[in-house]
């Protein structure tokens, strides 16, 4: 008795196509459905606030922008690795596999810088009254911990999470330039009784912030799901290539349906959580 | 008994990719590469511009979303010529999707 999965490469009678690609296609729609209640939880919870940030003056715009162009090409590799095995190409084919995988890390990578930028920029709230926040002349500064005047060997870390934290019970602090300007204001520093709260902009600083770590993090591990998938087909996944070639590119044509399906997720929530 | 003779192959309704058909999509894919990469540029220079409404911000970074992601769609994944049972699957998967982005309106109301 054979062990194949019938109409897996062959058509099926009744709805024209593998099951295979009828698979992929049913999986997507319920990405769709994933992805969808995501975006509209975040039109609700943006409609409804009182104050919304407008994305570009806070996130990195030109990182997110780099990361649509890899996308963007990512998936012209892809369909172009699939067009090679339609063309009976297996060289081109591991050549264009290879340049997706290339460009999938690159946009990780770009994606930690983002994060890292992120979870390393801070805001301090200042106790009313204090010198800080006179010398300051706000009560909330945003900017960086300064490793260089940190004491203790540059030891301290710039993920801080409580007091405890704090070398000899405070932090140097470079505030961000002015809007305009890009010249650092001078270290500062904060003693913990000055500082009424420390946070760093993660999923917990607010509503905006939970959004975006939410919507990009499950796109991004929709990313990583994809090399995965993507590496096995170009090492011990190619195998089949030999035995069954028809059935590998039918299989290279289900990985392309997700990865484009990824490129577009990113197409919306690259206009509509960064730029608007 | 029925003597009518059996439905012809699904398959006939579905021209599978040859490679020749490939070969001849090869301009298009660079064609649509180029599209996106413009696109991409129009999308960011207009969320720069600061329109004077926010609405028209946002309809014209959606239209431009909606267009690349159609590129996207039809050219990349091949639905501008793919077989019935996924368009209505994916007819279906639209209606509930609308279902959903209209969630957000309802709680809105004041009544229904």
């Amino acid at each position: 008795m054979s062990t194949a999965i019938p109409w897996s490469v062959k058509p099926h009678p009744v709805t024209g196509i593998p099951n295979a690609k009828l698979g992929i296609w049913l999986f997507l729609a319920s990405e769709v459905m994933l992805f969808g209640a995501l975006f509209s939880s975040y039109i609700l919870i943006r409609t409804g606030s009182e104050q919304w940030p407008m994305g570009r003056t806070i996130l990195n715009i030109p990182l997110a922008t780099l990361n649509t162009v890899i996308l963007i090409t990512s998936s012209v590799t892809m369909v172009m690795a699939w067009a090679s095995l339609k063309m009976n190409q297996f060289g081109k084919f591991k050549l264009f596999q290879t340049l997706t995988i290339l460009l999938a890390l690159g946009f990780m990578v770009v994606k930690a810088f983002e994060y890292g930028g992120k979870l390393h920029h801070y805001e301090v709230t200042l106790v009313e009254g204090s010198e800080a926040a006179d010398k300051a002349g706000a009560l909330k500064i945003t900017g960086h911990i300064d490793h260089a005047t940190a004491g203790n060997g540059g030891a301290i870390t710039s993920w801080i999470r409580s007091r405890d934290d704090l070398h000899d019970g405070k932090i140097s602090f470079v505030a961000d330039p002015p809007a305009g300007s890009h010249e650092h204001p001078a270290a500062i520093e904060l003693a913990a009784e000055d500082m009424e709260r420390l946070t760093f902009f993660g999923p917990h600083r607010d509503t905006f912030f939970a959004v975006y770590f939410t919507l990009t993090g499950l796109h991004g591990i929709h990313v990583l799901g994809g090399i995965v998938v993507l590496l096995y087909f170009l090492l011990p996944g190619s195998r089949m290539w030999r035995t069954d070639p028809e059935r590998f590119t039918g299989r290279i044509e289900c990985t392309g349906l997700y990865w484009h399906f990824v490129d577009l997720v990113w197409i919306f929530l690259f206009p509509t959580l960064y730029l608007l | 008994m029925s003597d009518h003779p059996p439905p012809a192959p699904a398959e006939a309704a579905v021209m599978p990719h040859g490679a020749e058909e490939v070969r001849a999509h090869l301009k298009i894919y660079l064609a649509v590469f180029f599209a996106l990469g413009v696109l991409t540029a129009i999308t960011v220079g207009i969320a720069y511009l600061d329109l004077p409404s926010k609405n028209l911000a946002i309809a014209a970074a959606m239209v431009i979303a909606l267009v690349k992601g159609s590129l996207v769609a039809l050219y990349f994944m091949h639905l501008i010529k793919e077989a019935r049972v996924i368009y209505w699957s994916l007819a279906l998967c639209v209606v509930f999707f609308a279902a959903l982005m209209a969630l957000p309106v309802l709680t809105s109301m004041e009544h229904l």
